[in-house]
């Protein structure tokens, strides 16, 4: 498994004054996975994702990104190791049109002749074309899902880090979504914190469940649907 | 191409005011007004575009100024001294901007910081009356500030003073040159990204962009313009005190920026011009006192015309022309910007 | 010993007078994220109030102790419903908008009293220890400072109108819920800070007399003061207060009480650059 892992963790945990936010996790996701990460609220799962991205920075254990030790390092030198992160709100630049946007996120590897092809392409592949000179502040909630899809694609990421990419989304762009996310899988791993069930069902394939900090179970992802310690999670039978 | 002519529209535009000024207002007056207004186009950069609302501005126009006097004395070569005004209050804004935009401080902290840096240069610049306060054969003189240093000459004529008329066209000339430099970076990725980091922190920081290393970067070229503006100063007052590092000096600059309209650079220039001709015209006849005015046109500013003045009434003549009602973002560009 | 005594008295007054002026800044970015650049204003209308009432009759404790403070709420009720009110949750446009407060208020002073320095003398006499020559007042300043920490304390741990304000700066929302109007908690905490201002203006008028420029000096020591604390409104004031007072006095004995300024604006920005979120962001947390 380490052999072909692209993120791994060990001993992963958050500590926010006395309370374990995160405790001691190890997850290892390999080389074209589809990885889920799921669970009921202040289960860790966002936690989690904060320390992958540099956004949080874990009070012990490691995170490796392609065998690099990335623990305690910042968003921009993890984005520059080609990987791309969408975070839970939509994170956008609100005053500047969907174009620029991307651009931006292209530019930051690319001269601005093949910045300005890649946006094109991106555009394209997001049927984002008819919204592209809009700031992106008047655009709706989905729109602006898709154009922080946008711009985590065209920075060409080998890993894709995703919070929560149906939240807010109608039937019928969660279903686009969803062809995004395997077109994406072509190319790149993917991790994927998510709530919603019937995304999951469509997507995943192996999935890790967190509960009260720590991994519950992980396993593929009718396993998982069927097991009994995860339902009384999320009924909270148990606590 | 496009930014060729735009370039060369700028330019027009600026030379015509150049000579169109003069028929209003006298060369002496123009001058100092073009200072500020460098002055003011150094933070609209800086906060309108940057998103760091600095309200310590006056610290580098107080070094800009400081150094230029200095450097000339010592030399006795007062384009040495222009570079120094440029130098120095860049390498000041470089270390103070990263010691703040690596320390990750806030907005109001940040607030704190410059507004702090300036204070402690007026405070130890008012100490420097003894004779031991010098540096080479300058005397730093407290706040009786520094007189009679060598001002700028013509370069092809070492005794030729640039003064009044000659002094006024070239500060006016690096004023529309400097503004030119700044709406090349602006259009440059790494203006592009400026403008990003100012929309949204973290998301620049997702795409991989150094969002310290960037803003230090913006930081440090608005220390450079204001150094500038310091130096025209000092070449105009021919003596610098240390109320150039007023509070007064710093809220004027903040005021000139807001009034003028922050997230543009011709407002800025516009405001500095217009408020900064008010406050010599109102010293003149003064029933009312000139902190009292400031005061209120910053309130009233903040209040009624969030977007600035330059802005609102570009809106009103595009609305009116066009016959096409524009969206309102006034509010939010404006909490963005601060 | 007879120097030692001296010494402390003498950091006890540094610490005192900038707990002081910071209180009442204190309470209303604490308690409302508002930071209020006329603050220093304030305490200069504090002083004029203690003056001009002393001078029209009122007794001296009177005029520091009531009109002071009396003056200060009444121009911050003003204040808030004219300016503040309008730009809740936008912290820089409060800033900009209270610092233009600041020099519409310095102009004013200006054309109302004239560009000069008035004042009071203290009412207690000063004392010797042994070779050692003591300001009374000092004393004063520093009970009233003690009084006035341990007041605020009492006030928002203890009484129902603290709890309040506590709870409708917290969860606005849920404060409203349960049928308080946060829109005049927040006006009342306003006045509150400011009635704190014009008390500190009216005590420390024997000392520093009031001049219309004298704000700026009030509100750069505040600001730091109450930024360097961070959010908590008593202990994070008593905790910078206590630091940089203790770090002025040093400097000010080894030096000059210039140099002892510019080494407490260098403490603040060495205390921001360790701590971002002030010391009470990092230590002390939850407390008031």
């Amino acid at each position: 498994m380490p052999g072909n892992a692209v993120v791994e963790t060990q001993g992963l945990s958050v500590h926010f004054g006395g309370v374990a936010a995160l405790d001691r996790v190890s997850v290892a996701i390999a080389e074209k996975e589809l990885r889920c990460l799921i669970g009921p609220n202040g289960a860790g799962k966002s936690t989690f994702f904060k320390c992958l991205t540099g956004q949080l920075k874990p009070s012990e254990g490691t995170v490796q990104i392609r065998g690099e030790d990335t623990t305690g390092w910042n968003p921009h030198e993890i984005a520059r190791l080609g990987v791309g992160i969408k975070t839970q709100v939509p994170s956008v630049m609100n005053g500047l049109t969907a174009r620029e946007n991307i651009w931006l996120a292209a530019k930051r590897r690319n001269t601005a002749r093949q910045a300005d092809r890649i946006v094109a392409e991106t555009l394209d592949r997001l049927k984002l074309g008819e919204f592209a000179g809009t700031e992106v502040v008047r655009l709706a909630h989905g729109q602006r899902q898709l154009v922080e899809l946008g711009i985590v694609l065209a920075g060409k990421p080998w890993l894709i880090l995703l919070d929560e990419p149906a939240a807010g989304l109608t039937g019928e762009e969660v279903q686009r979504m969803v062809e995004v996310i395997r077109e994406m899988n072509t190319e790149a791993s993917l991790i994927i914190v998510e709530h919603d069930m019937h995304f999951i069902r469509s997507i995943a394939k192996i999935v890790t469940v967190f509960h009260q900090g720590r991994v519950l179970i992980e396993a593929p992802v009718e396993t998982v649907l069927a097991d009994q310690k995860v339902r009384d999670v999320y009924l909270g039978r148990k606590g | 191409m496009k930014t060729g002519r735009e370039i060369l529209l700028t330019a027009i535009v600026g030379f015509i005011f150049m000579f169109a000024l003069p028929l209003l207002l006298s060369h002496y007056t123009l001058t100092v007004l073009t200072a500020f207004a460098i002055l003011a186009l150094s933070l609209g950069f800086v906060w309108g575009y940057g998103g760091i609302l600095c309200f310590g501005q006056a610290a580098f126009y107080g070094l800009g100024g400081y150094a230029f006097a200095v450097a000339a004395i010592n030399t006795q070569m007062p384009w040495l001294g222009f570079l120094a005004a440029i130098l120095i209050p860049a390498i000041v804004a470089a270390l103070l901007g990263a010691m703040m935009f690596y320390g990750r401080l806030s907005d109001v902290y940040m607030a704190v910081v410059t507004l702090v840096f300036t204070l402690i240069l007026f405070k130890f610049m008012n100490t420097t009356a003894g004779e031991a306060y010098r540096i080479g054969s300058a005397r730093l003189g407290g706040y009786n500030g520094i007189p009679g240093f060598p001002t700028l000459t013509k370069p092809w004529n070492p005794t030729d003073y640039l003064y009044n008329e000659s002094l006024y066209y070239f500060a006016f000339l690096l004023l529309i040159a400097l503004y030119l430099i700044v709406r090349l970076i602006l259009k440059s990725p790494f203006g592009r990204a400026l403008v990003g980091i100012r929309e949204n922190e973290l998301r620049a920081e997702l795409m991989g962009y150094d969002v310290r290393l960037l803003k230090t970067v913006a930081f440090t070229i608005g220390g450079a313009i204001a150094g500038i503006a310091g130096c025209i100063f000092a070449n105009w007052a021919e003596i610098i005190t240390p109320n150039m590092f007023s509070l007064g000096q710093s809220s004027e600059i903040i005021i000139w920026t807001i009034v003028g309209g922050a997230g543009t650079l011709a407002g800025p220039i516009i405001g500095a011009g217009v408020l900064g001709y008010l406050k010599i015209a109102l010293g003149e006849n003064s029933g009312l006192n000139n902190f009292f005015i400031m005061g209120i046109v910053l309130i009233a500013a903040v209040l009624f015309l969030p977007r600035g003045i330059f802005p609102t009434v570009q809106s009103l003549l595009s609305r009116v022309s066009l016959g096409r009602p524009r969206q309102r973002i006034s509010r939010r560009r404006r909490s963005r910007a601060g | 010993m007879d120097y030692a005594v001296v010494v402390i008295i003498e950091v006890l007054y540094a610490i005192s007078v900038l707990a002081l002026i910071s209180a009442g800044l204190a309470v209303i970015f604490g308690m409302m994220r508002v930071i209020n650049l006329a603050h220093g204003e304030f305490l200069v209308l504090g002083s004029y109030a203690a003056i001009f009432s002393n001078r029209y009759g009122v007794p001296i404790y009177l005029a520091i102790l009531v009109a002071a403070p009396l003056a200060g709420a009444v121009w911050g009720f003003i204040v808030e419903r004219l300016i503040v009110r309008w730009l809740y949750g936008r912290l820089i446009n409060t800033m900009l908008a209270t610092w233009g407060l600041s020099l519409a208020m310095m102009g004013a002073f200006v054309m109302i009293f004239g560009n000069t320095q008035t004042g009071i003398s203290a009412p207690i006499a000063g004392f010797t220890v042994g070779a050692y020559q003591i300001n009374g007042y000092n004393l004063f300043i520093i009970a009233m400072a003690i009084v006035v920490m341990a007041g605020l304390y009492a006030v928002m741990k203890g009484t129902r109108a603290g709890l309040v304000a506590r709870a409708a700066m917290q969860r606005p929302d849920m404060a409203q819920a349960f049928g308080y109007n946060t829109s005049q908690v927040y006006m009342w905490t306003f006045v509150a800070g400011s009635a704190l201002a014009g008390l500190a203006g009216g005590i420390l008028t024997p000392i520093f007399g009031a001049i219309p420029s004298g704000g700026a000096n009030y509100i750069a020591k505040a600001f730091i003061t109450v930024i360097t604390g961070g959010a908590s409104v008593v202990s994070g004031t008593l905790a910078s207060a206590s630091i940089l007072g203790l770090v002025y006095q040093i400097f000010t004995f080894l030096s000059t009480s210039v140099v002892g300024e510019i080494a407490l604006l260098i403490a603040a920005v060495v205390l921001l650059r360790i701590l971002p979120t002030g010391i009470t962001g990092r230590f002390l947390r939850n407390r008031v």
